[in-house]
């Protein structure tokens, strides 16, 4: 193992050292403690509330089979059972009294068998409940919370990269007096961060009457530090002659912007799109000094308070997280490589 | 067919195409009125108004209020109150004992938060080191290994701490694996400092990735030919890690320790979420303080939490002056 390819990137090809041995096992154990957890959201949030409630947990959504027996009202849970004689039969659970379970056979209800709770085994199918997707959306107000995220994230996203961009087109493409004094007003907004502004920023959403609206969650953080920056330092790699040639034209400031700068700089715009996406859709603190009225909340505060309430309903809450997840996880698989370039070139996120 | 094709497409309305047309009238005027060499002020005209609604104009509030008392929003409504707020959140027995202060909640948050950052950011940097050199190595899959790390990043504080909680809770996975080994069920968010260890446990689960993207880059940025000649010389691979790589990351790990203090020191969603500051105050910090004492509590009490505010700000403002000092420093050298 050279000390070369030990340190570095470069492929060695030889035999497995103890390095790296320790290291895939370092990434193994990654995966487990990284991805784990997510996957076992995951497969929770299809198990039915019995199955959620079974411990130890079962690993896949499987529930103890049922069957409906004449003369009884509800399905009967069916056990596997050893018999006296070494023979095992599959009968079904009427109740258990003390260490006996009363149970019958599904096909001869009549007579009563009595076996012990420790010759019996329940009997499991997988079964994904459904249900906890369709029911949340229908009898609780998820799906108006979801749409609340969608036209949140989407019209707040719209802004952003239309108000940074002319911002940083200003700031890229002219030399004009005042310039710098705007470039560290704009890069000094970096560190007022929502946490320490957040009472002034709901008096000024108060005075605009936007207290409850979706707008109040829209407006504050549409204008962002990181999207001009961003956005100039591309701009600022443009051609110049494509501009002057199109001002020789006649062609107005506005639509140098937007015919010829901002076609150009749309890498750049596709980036801050992501990031705005993200932050958008993840939004916490803010939505919940500002939303107080359930049918304004977007996913993220109906979640939290779905959660807080007294009988947590797991299997609603599981699935309604898997729900507010899932977009934040196609853009990932989509659209990673834009994001970790994005990272390493502003150290943001 | 061919035909059909090319007319739908030069009929086909293009609301962007549409959208620049309609904006050409009124820009064009505007810029007929003030000529062209104003125009950068126009396009510069919306940023400077949001910024200034929601970030400028309110810090400037937020001092004032935080020198104003009563219940009252609007700031016309708030009688002066000097320094009062200021006292009564330095009003202490002793600072380090939050129970002899007049604001005991504050100083809880500001103890947890002290203990927080300090641990989280330690350990946390730690792995992200740890892990930026493993995935450094010629190994294979390290686009997947990579994505593995840092797709907690993208999640949200609420979905961490669902997933987290779902794993903890009384009858959660967790407790079936120490329960099948053999110990007894753990009840985590009733003891505060199993609450502690899961706050900062979760939250590193969280951001690491993040800062080890941020690692990778630099480790990545390091010549190779530097190896190479500490190979020739003879230099075992540890003394290369700490001559060579570690004084070259140095840059980088400062960036990543001062961000993470600066995130850090605003903790609160995932916390929150996750125990709710509890139990009792065990796992409060002072921005859940703030935003408790502003929105949550009776009596919203705007003032206290303002100067509350500024108190963070200032912590903040000295970070980030340190960032800007030690990337001077880099950039000199």
């Amino acid at each position: 193992m050279s000390l070369r390819s030990a340190l570095t990137l470069r492929r060695g090809g030889h035999r497995l050292h103890w390095t790296d041995v320790a290291s895939y096992a370092y990434l193994a154990l990654g995966v487990v403690l990284m991805f784990g957890p997510v996957l076992w959201l995951g497969l929770s949030s299809f198990k039915t509330q019995a199955a959620l409630l079974e411990f130890p947990p079962s690993l896949l959504p499987t529930s103890q089979k049922q069957v409906s027996v004449p003369g009884f009202d509800t399905p009967l849970p069916l056990f596997s059972v050893t018999m006296d004689d070494g023979s095992t039969r599959v009968l079904a659970q009427v109740r258990r009294v003390g260490l006996q379970a009363q149970m019958v056979d599904p096909a001869d209800p009549g007579k009563t068998i009595r076996v012990a709770l420790d010759k019996r085994t329940p009997l499991r199918e997988t079964a994904f409940a459904f249900s906890n997707y369709t029911e949340p959306l229908r009898q609780f107000d998820f799906l108006l919370y979801l749409k609340n995220s969608l036209f949140v994230t989407i019209v707040a996203t719209l802004i952003t990269l239309l108000i940074n961009s002319m911002a940083a087109y200003a700031l890229s493409i002219y030399q004009f007096p005042g310039r710098n004094v705007a470039m560290v007003g704009i890069i000094s907004t970096l560190m007022i961060p929502i946490t320490i502004i957040l009472v002034p920023v709901y008096l000024v959403i108060t005075w605009f009457g936007l207290v409850n609206s979706l707008w109040a969650v829209i407006l504050p953080g549409a204008a962002t530090p990181t999207g001009v920056f961003l956005l100039r330092q591309y701009m600022l790699t443009l051609p110049r002659d494509l501009i002057e040639a199109a001002r020789m034209d006649k062609a107005s400031e506005w639509q140098i912007y937007a015919r010829i700068v901002l076609p150009l700089t749309l890498p750049a715009l596709a980036v801050l799109a992501i990031f705005s996406v993200m932050w958008r859709w993840n939004e916490f603190l803010w939505p919940l000094a500002v939303l107080s009225k359930s049918q304004s909340y977007t996913l993220q505060i109906g979640l939290n308070a779905f959660q807080g309430e007294l009988q947590t309903q797991w299997n609603y809450l599981l699935a309604m997280t898997v729900v507010t997840m899932l977009p934040i996880t196609l853009v990932f698989v989509f659209l990673q490589r834009f994001i970790v370039a994005g990272i390493a070139n502003t150290g943001v996120k | 067919m061919r035909q059909s094709d090319a007319a739908r497409r030069t009929t086909r309305p293009d609301p962007w195409a549409a959208a620049v047309r309609l904006l050409d009238l009124p820009m064009r005027a505007v810029q007929r009125l003030i000529g062209e060499r104003r125009m950068p002020y126009v396009f510069l005209l919306p940023n400077v108004v949001f910024f200034a609604l929601f970030v400028f104009v309110p810090l400037g509030i937020s001092f004032w209020f935080s020198f104003t008392g009563g219940s009252a929003l609007f700031p016309s409504q708030r009688p002066y109150v000097g320094l009062q707020q200021y006292g009564y959140l330095f009003d202490c027995g002793s600072v380090l004992d939050p129970s002899s202060c007049r604001e005991d909640h504050f100083w809880r948050g500001v103890h947890n938060t002290a203990f927080f950052v300090v641990v989280q950011v330690t350990l946390m940097v730690l792995f992200s080191l740890v892990t930026a050199l493993v995935l450094n190595r010629p190994i294979r899959g390290r686009a997947f290994f990579r994505a593995v790390y840092f797709f907690p990043v993208l999640l949200s504080p609420v979905v961490v701490a669902l997933i987290w909680k779902w794993i903890l809770q009384r009858d959660g996975l967790l407790n079936a694996a120490i329960t099948t080994l053999g110990g007894q069920k753990i009840i985590f968010f009733i003891d505060p400092s199993w609450a502690m260890f899961w706050a900062i446990f979760v939250s590193i689960w969280a951001h690491m990735g993040f800062y080890t993207l941020i690692l990778l880059a630099g480790l990545q940025a390091i010549p190779g030919d530097l190896y190479e000649a500490a190979e020739m010389d003879g230099t075992r691979p540890l003394r290369a890690l700490l001559r060579i790589t570690l004084p070259l990351l140095w840059p980088n790990m400062i960036v990543v320790i001062v961000l993470a203090l600066i995130r850090g020191v605003q903790t609160f969603d995932e916390v929150f979420v996750l125990t709710g500051g509890g139990p009792g105050t065990a796992t409060l910090m002072i921005v859940q303080y703030i935003y408790e004492t502003a929105f949550a509590n009776q009596s919203q009490n705007f003032g206290l939490a303002s100067a509350a505010s500024i108190v963070l700000g200032v912590v903040l403002f000295v970070l980030t002056l340190a960032q800007l000092a030690f990337n001077r420093k880099r950039d000199a050298t």
